[in-house]
């Protein structure tokens, strides 16, 4: 049966080609270079074109060219050929050629593949809910697409709702799989470079301006659930980056290498637990409560207390964590660790510098000294705004005594720089302060916009102190949130700014059903997969006994479906049901009609075996052929109990 | 070869479960249904594959969700495919009589308790047919088989496939009804002219044509050849009367007997071509007409029925 070549696409498959493509394709346009879309939209038309003209296609020559001049561009775009983007970019430039060239049914086929890979392609860059019903949609077709591709005699709705109908007895099977197939750690292979490409976030150096830009994205960093109920809001300080080294005008981390251990000795006691989900961002940054202690996972930890991951946050992170409020480490730190927290640039911010010797003089110790700091920064009446003006080389000083207006960061740096300068060791911690507490499910979710800077100093005998010269100056930041405390002039983020509370109630809701989809679907990670199975009875999950459990199961679901495949439907035709109950009656009698007999021949010999019930007997068959045989009419109920009747009282 | 020839004998003896021909009709039952994928299915099995692969690697959830759900898809598609061709009532059709030479057709008719798509049917060295079987109902697959010798032509195995609905799975079966179908002897391309020296009223030649005693009109029989009708009553009539059939008086003088002794050459077969020829020539004439064969012989008549007695008798010459 070996057939020599595959049939040739009919118009109806080839409309439901273009319907694919279309579907699968769509969803892709905003990732995928303009020029592309474009071409691609190009040959889609040409081809709807020639199958609405019923012309022939391109010759192969020009397909060749074709295709030369796409990867040309492909290479043009992307500088390679491999790797994500590119690899979409090819995927994408393939289909819409090959519909140029799809003859025959087996091209049709190829069609359909490229369309699955490209449905897939798709959550390189997306994975949210909407993301997965456009995926859905175009695989929807592209099974309809199957569907027709095998037999194009159905309309095109009842072929959707045969591949909606499959896709849905699919789902079960699809569940079993997606719950019990062994998962592996990705990735398999060394990614493509620009896979995960950068995203929105905190950077390791600080300068006016870095963290106000951050104001203005409403992406998500974290979420945080507390079983205990969630600490003030005063106490959300989540230590990102530490920033020790100056240079004037950017701060930097010192870089020194982490230590898979914390470099302080936990308390017994006064320890908030708490989950935290840290959406991906490309670094090895934790963010924790200040002072963290260890989590259960792999981690290390930085000598200025900042937790890391062993890799890049690729992915969604998952992770129970304790943290300590009330708690200051480093009353033993080192001196070297000290002097470069008091490093300054020469001639840096004159006008400060006169100022903290002043403090100093008055001072008995270091306490008194920030407290005048404190002080000086509450009665310089500093504007908190998302809009301060730009500085110049001297940043604390035309930040304190000129401009006034300023950004967290802006603050920060200030008072770093005054505390160096008056001989306090200080630094810059960044990192986010507050979040909202989603009251749809309990979950603290931290956005970009919570981005803050603050600072830390080091008094002898107490170790490092958190002090936040914003709270100074703005302290609805640390109260409420950021848009309690700017001026309302000054734009903020949609979600910021809607107050609406029926639109807030969605925004939650929405919010909630985005959370528990990261977590189920999307964070369904290989440890998530071992800690449900656990819980649902099974004693030692490796891939061992999930494959097995999943063979069973997937199994007896198989068998169950083909017994029910089987069965026997008996929704037969009651005519023909009581004509055979009749015969079967009859053949106790030896008198069975043949399978080769029709009722009237059959009538015919029983008459002539049975001579005095002929005429019930003809009276019967003819019933029943006008019943079987005859035009349809609505008398068929009667005619049916007729027959019933007389088969009941034949008695030969 | 012997070997592998015997051995698909084997096979194919317990595929069918039995030794064919099987009693009609045949039930393909879950156990002679065999399933494999088909070249696109093995396709479709690469691509999840490196779907998946590409899942792992990107550590795409949702890449899992849409792997598994086509993967799924394909076991969905497995039942059904199987589930379009278990259970499928094969019974015997019409096998109407061919001659030598030409193609054989075996009607088989098709029935199950629901509906089933596009079954193809298709035969060792013969042709192959695409049906629908509605639900509830029966539908009839004609195969053509090509025919050289005269004699009974039993139906060989048939295979009957279905790719229904994705095209990925390919259910397929076995069985052989037990059909035959009656060959007659090909009709000789070139035979002597009628023998009617061999009539018992010989001696008048009116070359087949002896329609100029028109004797009266009687109901038409469909065996009867067209050039009888009375075509131009029935055109007068209109379409709802129903045809005539002109008899023609010319018994003694269209009376023939075809003879075996009267055909030329010694071959068994050509002799019997011959007289195929014969019949029919003398049945589209309208002739009375006997045959004569050495072992046994039919007197003289005309219609339909005495040609397909004759002609049977031709086929079976020598065949017990």
């Amino acid at each position: 049966m070996a057939k020599a070549r595959s049939p040739a696409l009919s118009p109806v498959q080839a409309w439901w080609l273009i319907a694919t493509g279309i579907a699968v394709a769509a969803p892709l346009v905003p990732h995928i270079p303009p020029w592309l879309t474009i071409a691609a939209g190009l040959a889609l038309l040409w081809r709807t074109a020639l199958a609405w003209q019923r012309k022939p296609l391109p010759p192969r020559w020009l397909l060749v060219l074709l295709v030369a001049a796409g990867c040309a561009g492909v290479l043009w775009q992307f500088r390679t050929l491999f790797g994500q983007n590119p690899g979409v970019a090819l995927l994408i430039l393939l289909l819409a050629l090959k519909y140029l060239e799809a003859r025959t049914i087996r091209d049709g086929l190829a069609v359909v593949f490229l369309a699955f890979f490209l449905a897939l392609a798709q959550f390189f860059y997306s994975q949210v809910i909407p993301a997965a019903i456009a995926s859905t949609l175009g695989v929807l077709v592209a099974t309809a697409t199957l569907l027709a591709l095998a037999d194009p005699r159905d309309p095109p709705l009842a072929t959707l709702r045969r591949a909606g109908v499959m896709l849905l007895q699919a789902l079960p099977l699809m569940l079993l799989l997606f719950v019990l197939f062994p998962r592996v750690q990705g990735p398999l292979w060394a990614l493509p470079r620009d896979a995960n490409s950068a995203r929105t976030g905190l950077s390791d150096t600080m300068a006016p301006g870095s963290i106000s830009e951050l104001s203005q994205s409403d992406a998500i960093a974290f979420r945080a659930r507390f079983p205990d109920g969630v600490p003030p809001q005063r106490q959300l300080y989540w230590r990102g980056p530490v920033l020790s080294d100056f240079d004037g005008r950017a701060w930097r981390p010192l870089g020194e290498k982490p230590q898979p251990r914390l470099p302080y000795t936990e308390p017994d006691a006064g320890g908030i637990d708490y989950e935290i989900i840290i959406e991906p961002h490309n670094r090895h940054w934790l963010f924790a409560l200040e002072l963290p202690g260890a989590t259960t996972a792999a981690m290390l930890a930085t000598h200025d207390y900042q937790l890391l991951a062993t890799e890049p946050l690729a992915t969604r992170r998952r992770l129970a964590m304790r943290s300590y409020p009330a708690f200051h480490a480093g009353s033993d730190e080192d001196a070297t660790v000290r002097r470069r927290a008091m490093f300054l640039p020469e001639g840096s911010n004159p006008r400060i510098r006169a100022l903290a010797a002043q403090w100093r003089a008055q001072a008995r110790n270091d306490d008194d000294v920030l407290l005048a700091a404190q002080t000086f920064f509450l009665r310089q009446r500093l504007l908190y705004t998302l809009m301060p003006p730009l500085l110049g080389e001297q940043t604390a000083d035309e930040f304190l005594f000129d401009t006034k207006q300023g950004f967290c960061e802006h603050f920060a740096n200030a008072f770093a720089v005054a505390m160096r300068t008056a001989g306090i060791p200080a630094r810059v911690v960044t990192g986010y302060q507050g979040g909202e507490l989603n009251p749809v499910d309990g979950w603290l979710t931290v956005r970009q916009y919570d981005a803050h800077a603050w600072t830390e100093v080091w008094l002898p005998g107490r170790g490092w102190l958190r002090i936040d010269p914003t709270a100074i100056s703005a302290p609805t930041r640390i109260d409420l949130n950021l848009a309690a405390a700017v001026p309302a002039s000054d734009p903020l983020p949609l979600l910021m700014r809607v107050d609406l509370a029926w639109l807030r109630d969605i925004r939650f809701r929405w919010d909630a059903v985005t959370n528990a989809w990261n977590q189920w679907v999307l964070g369904y990670s290989p440890a998530r997969q071992r800690d449900l199975l656990r819980r649902l009875g099974m004693r030692e999950p490796d891939w061992r006994s999930m494959t097995a459990t999943l063979a069973v199961l997937a199994g007896l679901a198989l068998l169950a479906l083909t017994a029910w495949t089987l069965r026997q439907r008996r929704r037969r035709d009651p005519v023909l049901a009581l004509w055979e109950r009749f015969s079967h009656r009859l053949g106790r009698r030896g008198l069975a009609r043949r399978p080769d007999e029709g009722p009237h021949d059959y009538a015919a010999r029983i008459a002539t075996a049975l001579p005095q019930a002929a005429a019930d007997m003809r009276a019967i068959a003819d019933l029943y052929a006008r019943l079987r045989y005859g035009p349809a009419t609505t008398g068929v109920g009667t005619g049916l109990d007729e027959l019933r009747r007389r088969m009941a009282s034949f008695a030969p | 070869m012997r070997i592998a020839a015997a051995l698909q004998e084997q096979f194919f003896s317990w595929a069918l479960r039995g030794k064919p021909p099987e009693a009609s009709p045949v039930t393909l039952g879950q156990r002679r249904v065999y399933v494999l994928p088909t070249r696109a299915g093995i396709g479709y099995a690469a691509v999840l594959l490196t779907m998946l692969l590409g899942s792992i690697n990107y550590n795409l959830s949702l890449g899992y969700v849409l792997t598994f759900l086509l993967a799924a898809l394909g076991v969905v598609a497995i039942l059904h495919t199987f589930r379009n061709l278990v259970r499928l009532k094969v019974s015997r059709g019409r096998t109407p009589p061919a001659f030598a030479g030409e193609a054989a057709a075996f009607h088989l008719v098709l029935a199950g308790d629901s509906e089933r798509r596009a079954l193809r049917l298709w035969l060792p060295e013969g042709g192959t047919t695409t049906i629908d079987v509605p639900a509830r109902d029966s539908a009839d697959a004609c195969l053509r088989l090509p025919t050289t010798k005269r004699g009974w032509l039993a139906l060989p195995r048939v295979g009957i496939e279905t790719t229904w609905p994705l095209g990925l799975i390919r259910a397929w079966a076995y069985c052989a009804p037990d059909m035959r179908c009656l060959v007659y002897p090909k009709p000789a391309a070139k035979a002597p002219p009628l023998p009617w020296g061999a009539g018992e009223h010989g001696g008048r030649r009116a070359g087949g044509q002896g329609s100029d005693d028109f004797s009266g009109l009687r109901d038409h029989h469909p065996a009867d050849p067209p050039r009888h009708v009375a075509w131009k009553i029935a055109a007068r009539q209109g379409d709802e009367a129903p045809l005539l059939t002109k008899q023609f008086d010319g018994a003694a003088a269209s009376r023939i007997w075809l003879d075996w002794e009267a055909t030329p050459g010694e071959d068994v077969e050509t002799r019997l071509s011959v007289l195929t020829r014969w019949a029919l020539d003398a049945h589209a004439a309208g002739l009375e007409w006997g045959l004569r064969l050495p072992e046994r012989s039919l007197a003289p008549a005309s219609g339909g029925e005495h040609l397909h007695a004759a002609l049977s008798v031709l086929a079976l010459h020598g065949q017990g």
